[in-house]
Order: C-alpha cells, then sequence, then structure tokens
C-alpha cells in the first residue's frame, strides 16, 4: 500500500453502536488521522448483527477486511500504534471478519449483505446482488410473481406463519382500483430486532421486497409502519426512498417498465398493539390502535377498506432472493413446511448476542450452544423465551427441539419473530409470569374483555399470598378462546408455560410466608 | 423543541388536513414541533379532520408519545420488557429512582428530569438500554448513570 493511499475503514452507524460510543470513535479516528497525516475514509455501514463486539471496526485491506471488537474511542491510539490500518496486532483484533466462526458458521441469505455495504448506496447494493430480484419481477406477469412467492413456501415472519403466497394471491384475486402494500415494522417484541438492523443496514433489500410484492398484486402504493422507538431507522428508509426514487426505482414508469410504485413511512406513535395487523391498519388511518374483527380479512378490505398486503419487514426481505433464485430453491432450504431461513436473534443474559441467520431445521440447542457462548453473567441458562412477550419459556430439557413452525406448536410453543431471550439463573419465573400479564394489561387497547380485564386479574392473581392454580388455568382458558387478537389470546402462553416448567418459583412464596 | 405557540399548531393542523394527512400525522407533527399537544389544539384537529373531540381526545389518550402536557427539560426512558429485565433493568431502574429522588413515571419537582419506562428499543443483545433525550444508551451500568445526572445538575 502506497503512504498516500486512502484507507477504507468501516464504523457501523446502526443504533446500538452508535449506544456503545460509536460517534465519539469516529471524531477520535478523524483527529488521529489528521494528527498522522494520514488518509482515512470512514464508511458507516449497517451492523453485521454481530451485536457482542459492537462497535465493530473494519479496515479494509488488501488481503480483505479486517475486524477489530469493542472498540472504544479510547482504543483509537494503541489501534494506530498498532497498525491496524495495515491490519496489525492488537488486543482487540479478530482477525479477518468473513473468518469470524460466529459469522462463517451462519448462512446469510436476507442478511447477506447487511453491514457489509454502505446502506445508502445503490452501487454497492447492486454490485452483491440488488435489483436481480425485481428485474425478474419486471419481465414476468402478477400472477407467475405470485406463482414463485407460493412455491416458495415462504411463511410471514412476524409470529403468525401464514403462508405469503395465499395472501398475495387472493389480493391479486381481489378486484380494487386501489390497493396497498403494506410493511410492519413495528418491531415490539423484546428480544427482536432483525427488522431494525435490515433496515439500517440495508434499506433498498425492503424498498425491492415491497415493489415486488407491489407488482405481484397490481398495487402502485407501499407504506412501511415503523415504530418511534427506531428513530435511525425512520431517518434510513426515508433516505433510502429519497435516492430510490431520485434513480428511477420508485416512481412511475420504474426503469422503463410502465410499472408504477411509491413508498412512505409512517412512524407509529409508541402502541406495541400495533403491531397486530388490524390495529396496525386502524393507526395508519389516523385512529387510536384498537384492533377490528375479522373477516373481512385485510387481503380483502384493508387499508381505507381496500385489499390490502400486510407483510412483516423480514418476510418482503426474503422476496427478493425468491425471485432471483426461483421458489424451488427456498423451498429447498429448511424443514417441513418451515421454508427458507429464519435471522434469529439473541438476546437478553447471552454472552455473545446478536442476529444468526440459518436455516429451519437447525435445533434450538444448535443455536444456543454455537452462538451464545452462554450467559453474560457466567450463571447457568434456566430458560429461554422464544417469540417475544407473547411466546413460550422453555427449560433446556426442551432445548432439542428443532425449529420450525410445526416443532414448536407442538411443544406449545411459537417461534415467533425468531427472538430467543436468554435467562441465567437469577431470575423468578413469578415475576416473568407477573410481567406477562402487567404488559398486557400496560398495551391492551381495550376492546375485549378478556384482554383488557383478564390481564389485571392475572396480574393480582400472581401477586397474591397464595397462589389459586386452577383459577389462573381458568383465566387463561378464558383469555385464549376469548380474546379479539393474539394479544389477549397469546399472553396465557408464557404464563403457562412458566407455570408448567417451574413449579418451584411458584410454589416457595406460599411456604415461605405459611 | 418549541415553545407551544397557537398559531403555529393551527398552521400545522390546517397543513395536515390540506394534503390529506390523517389525525395521528397532524398529532406527530405537533408533538415534534412542541414536546406535546396542548389542550387547546383539541377543538381545530376535531375541525380540521371532521371528528368530535372526544375522538380526538381518545386518539391522543391512547398513544403514549403524544403527551398532553410539556416534558421536562431531560427525559430518560429505561427498558422494561424482557431482554432487559434478563440483565438487571429493575436494579439499574431502582439505582436511578434512588438517586433521582422520583419514581418511574415521574417528573422531578425541579421539571428537570422525568423517568419513563419504555417496551423495547431494539438493542436487546446489549441491555439494559436506555434513551436519553433521544440519544440511545445501551449497556447501561452505574457509571453511565452518573455521567447523565451528572450533566443534568452542572
Amino acid at each position: 500500500m502506497s503512504a498516500n493511499a486512502v484507507t477504507r475503514i468501516f464504523v457501523p452507524g446502526d443504533m446500538l453502536a452508535i449506544a456503545l460510543g460509536a460517534g465519539e470513535l469516529v471524531k477520535e479516528l478523524q483527529k488521529q488521522a489528521e494528527i498522522r497525516n494520514t488518509s482515512i475514509e470512514i464508511i458507516r455501514n449497517g451492523s453485521r448483527g454481530m451485536c457482542w463486539a459492537e462497535t465493530l471496526l473494519e479496515v479494509q485491506t488488501n488481503a480483505g477486511r479486517v475486524a477489530y471488537g469493542n472498540v472504544k474511542a479510547t482504543d483509537v491510539n494503541s489501534l494506530f500504534e498498532a497498525g491496524f490500518l495495515n491490519g496489525g496486532d492488537h488486543e482487540k483484533a479478530l482477525g479477518q471478519t468473513e473468518e469470524i466462526p460466529w459469522l462463517a458458521e451462519q448462512q446469510r441469505v436476507i442478511f447477506n449483505r447487511c453491514g457489509i455495504i454502505d446502506p445508502l448506496s445503490l452501487g454497492e447494493f447492486q454490485d452483491s446482488g440488488g435489483f436481480i430480484g425485481l428485474r425478474k419481477a419486471l419481465q414476468i406477469s402478477p400472477a407467475q410473481i405470485v406463482e414463485q412467492v407460493t412455491r416458495s413456501g415462504l411463511r410471514g415472519r412476524g409470529g403468525a406463519g401464514f403462508p405469503t403466497g395465499i395472501k398475495w394471491q387472493t389480493v391479486l384475486d381481489t378486484a380494487g382500483a386501489i390497493k396497498h402494500i403494506v410493511c410492519n415494522a413495528d418491531e415490539g417484541d423484546s428480544g427482536t430486532f432483525s427488522d431494525r438492523l435490515i433496515m439500517e443496514g440495508d434499506p433498498f433489500r425492503l424498498i425491492e421486497g415491497m415493489i415486488i410484492a407491489g407488482l405481484a398484486v397490481r398495487a402502485e402504493q407501499g407504506v412501511i409502519y415503523l415504530r418511534s422507538e427506531y428513530p435511525f431507522a425512520v431517518k434510513m428508509m426515508r433516505a433510502a426512498i429519497e435516492m430510490a426514487e431520485a434513480e428511477n426505482w420508485l416512481g412511475k414508469n420504474i426503469q422503463g417498465s410502465g410499472k408504477t410504485f411509491n413508498m412512505e413511512v409512517f412512524v407509529g406513535a409508541g402502541s406495541y398493539v400495533c403491531g397486530e395487523e388490524t390495529a396496525l391498519l386502524e393507526s395508519l388511518e389516523g385512529k387510536p390502535g384498537i384492533v377490528r374483527s375479522k373477516p373481512p380479512l385485510p387481503a380483502i378490505a384493508g387499508l381505507f377498506g381496500q385489499p390490502t398486503v400486510i407483510n412483516n419487514v423480514i418476510t418482503l426481505c426474503a422476496v427478493p432472493d425468491i425471485l432471483a433464485k426461483g421458489g424451488d430453491w427456498h423451498a429447498s432450504l429448511g424443514i417441513g413446511r418451515s421454508t427458507g431461513t429464519l435471522p434469529f436473534q439473541l438476546a437478553g443474559n447471552v454472552a455473545k448476542g446478536g442476529l444468526v441467520e440459518l436455516p429451519f431445521g437447525v435445533s434450538l440447542q444448535k443455536v444456543v450452544d454455537d452462538f451464545a457462548g452462554g450467559t453474560k453473567d457466567g450463571s447457568k441458562i434456566r430458560a429461554v423465551q422464544v417469540g417475544g412477550p407473547l411466546g413460550a419459556y422453555l427449560p433446556p430439557e426442551l432445548f432439542d427441539t428443532l425449529t420450525g413452525y410445526e416443532e414448536f406448536a407442538a411443544i406449545g410453543a411459537g417461534i415467533g419473530h425468531g427472538g430467543i431471550v436468554i435467562y441465567g439463573s437469577s431470575i423468578n419465573m413469578r415475576e416473568q409470569a407477573k410481567y406477562a400479564f402487567e404488559f398486557c394489561a400496560e398495551e391492551s387497547c381495550g376492546k375485549c374483555t378478556p384482554c383488557r380485564i383478564g390481564s389485571i386479574r392475572g396480574y393480582e392473581l400472581l401477586g397474591a399470598e397464595q397462589i389459586d392454580k386452577s383459577l389462573i388455568d381458568d383465566l387463561c382458558e378464558v383469555m385464549i378462546e376469548g380474546s379479539a387478537c393474539a394479544m389477549g389470546a397469546m399472553t396465557p402462553i408464557p404464563v403457562q408455560s412458566l407455570m408448567r416448567y417451574w413449579p418451584e418459583d411458584f410454589a416457595e412464596d406460599i411456604k415461605a410466608k405459611s | 423543541m418549541h415553545d407551544w405557540n397557537d398559531q403555529h399548531a393551527l398552521q400545522i393542523i390546517a397543513d395536515c388536513a390540506k394534503n390529506g394527512q390523517v389525525l395521528t400525522s397532524a398529532l406527530r407533527q405537533l408533538v415534534d414541533n412542541f414536546g406535546y399537544i396542548d389542550d387547546a389544539s383539541i377543538a381545530p384537529l376535531a375541525k380540521a379532520f371532521l371528528r368530535s373531540k372526544a375522538e380526538v381526545y381518545g386518539t391522543i389518550q391512547y398513544y403514549s408519545d403524544f403527551r398532553d402536557s410539556a416534558p421536562a427539560e431531560h427525559v430518560l426512558r429505561i427498558c422494561q420488557a424482557e431482554s432487559c429485565q434478563a440483565v438487571g433493568s429493575k436494579k439499574i431502574t431502582k439505582l436511578v429512582t434512588t438517586k433521582t429522588g422520583i419514581a418511574l413515571g415521574q417528573t422531578s419537582s425541579d421539571g428537570q428530569i422525568s423517568l419513563e419506562p419504555v417496551y423495547c428499543l431494539g438493542l436487546c443483545a446489549n441491555g439494559p438500554a436506555a434513551e436519553f433525550d433521544g440519544n440511545p444508551v445501551a449497556e447501561l451500568d452505574e457509571a453511565k448513570i452518573d455521567k447523565i445526572l451528572s450533566g443534568i445538575r452542572s
């Protein structure tokens, strides 16, 4: 490398890196480079999903990208001293990024370029396979696009697991002068952040997926319902939409195809239940996010009563590769009726948390053993909660369960949005059960009695001196059978799994007090 | 952030209605501009968006982002959801309430700081997570809390 060559340095600009001081790190890098009269170019990439190593600094060397983990502004001086611009050794060096086992052992499809490219470079996006799926979709009929998605076996990644092809077919078959593509980016489940990472790290992928969805069902407008807790994603998506418009990937006559698609971002206002699709539609219409009764299905009468596709971010982000490589390719990945890959998210009390994308069918044990690296506090893993606040808590004895929609349903659990929250030995299961009801009471939209009142009664029952298990089970049955949506109907899942697998935590208090 | 201004608020409401935006879009812009939605805007909002005043009020009350009173000078939001609980968010919240002398959901008597719960910031692998004056904070510990609080007091 010549003395005057500009070295490219990658410092993620995503919300987590910023929360860990990446802003100060960049300033220090610039300052020290100036002092040393060295030319550097800092690229604010997205995150590689290796949250345990953030802020992950990478340097482009002749031999590839070299990584340094957990870098702080205070490390900059010693990094320069160690010759990091040429990949020099340092206590924080992680070696060649692509060879880090935690990344190398994943099978990344949806996250193939996240953290690698400049998120707002349409050139880098296309150089790494971007828009191949869209170009294909522009050449075939809506029915042919839907057929590929149906063949792929893709199911909704938001949690419900509904077959995407069937949803799209319904909207395509429904007459309507105006149809909508709504992207559900209200990622409110604790322990999940895959939507955030992809929107901040590869926003054009979501745009590509939404345009394809529009072409498939003859919809010309799309909206991303994005939670206000993700201000960085809001900014990134808006900037990407503007660039796509400027380059005619959005708007009228896309790339001379005669097809039209417009997109916008709608920011939520801090309501968890708006992640439920009908509450989300109400919210988009400017009303309180109170769930609607189904039928009619949103596919028939959705946003403003018009036919609407509502898909989760990751579902839409899976679509470009399905078009590019074919539905059969996607169907060949995974297990049974759970096809393709799932970006798992390891969170909570975890040593090596982050995003792990693997085909369905890998055991929960393998995800935990090969990637989590145990708990953060070094204690034994007591439980994992899979699928967000409405997901089951599972004991280590069940970790041999294979990750798939049916496989999880068979043990009374759900794979949800792929979030895995790990708990160590200090966690009290009765408190977690109480919290499940408390959260439901806080976030209930109030439309139906089982959820609105049941959640409060449940919280009280678990706080009582004597736990009346049969009464709690009764209450859970009423909530499961009688609630209008998943909020009330699924809150009993964490509660009952906790009482089933850790009865000792529910007996302790009673003994102590008697 | 600007102080509440009736004229400015009316302009925002009129612009949103004219552009065919929905009620909550106007509420979002009011909050982004003034930090809260003053009761004075309920009647004009109802008129502009063809809703009853009760419907406008109900919509404001439904969403936690739509405050109906001015926020404190500084706002510290601490995540209370499961992932952060797994790494001691309750303990850290308690520490903050002890240091500030106010409970979660309250504002200090001098109007300097509000403590608020938030349910997930998407920083779940690096909890406990928080947000101070709109800036994300991960791996919240006592040192970071002290730094935040000393900045307020000085």
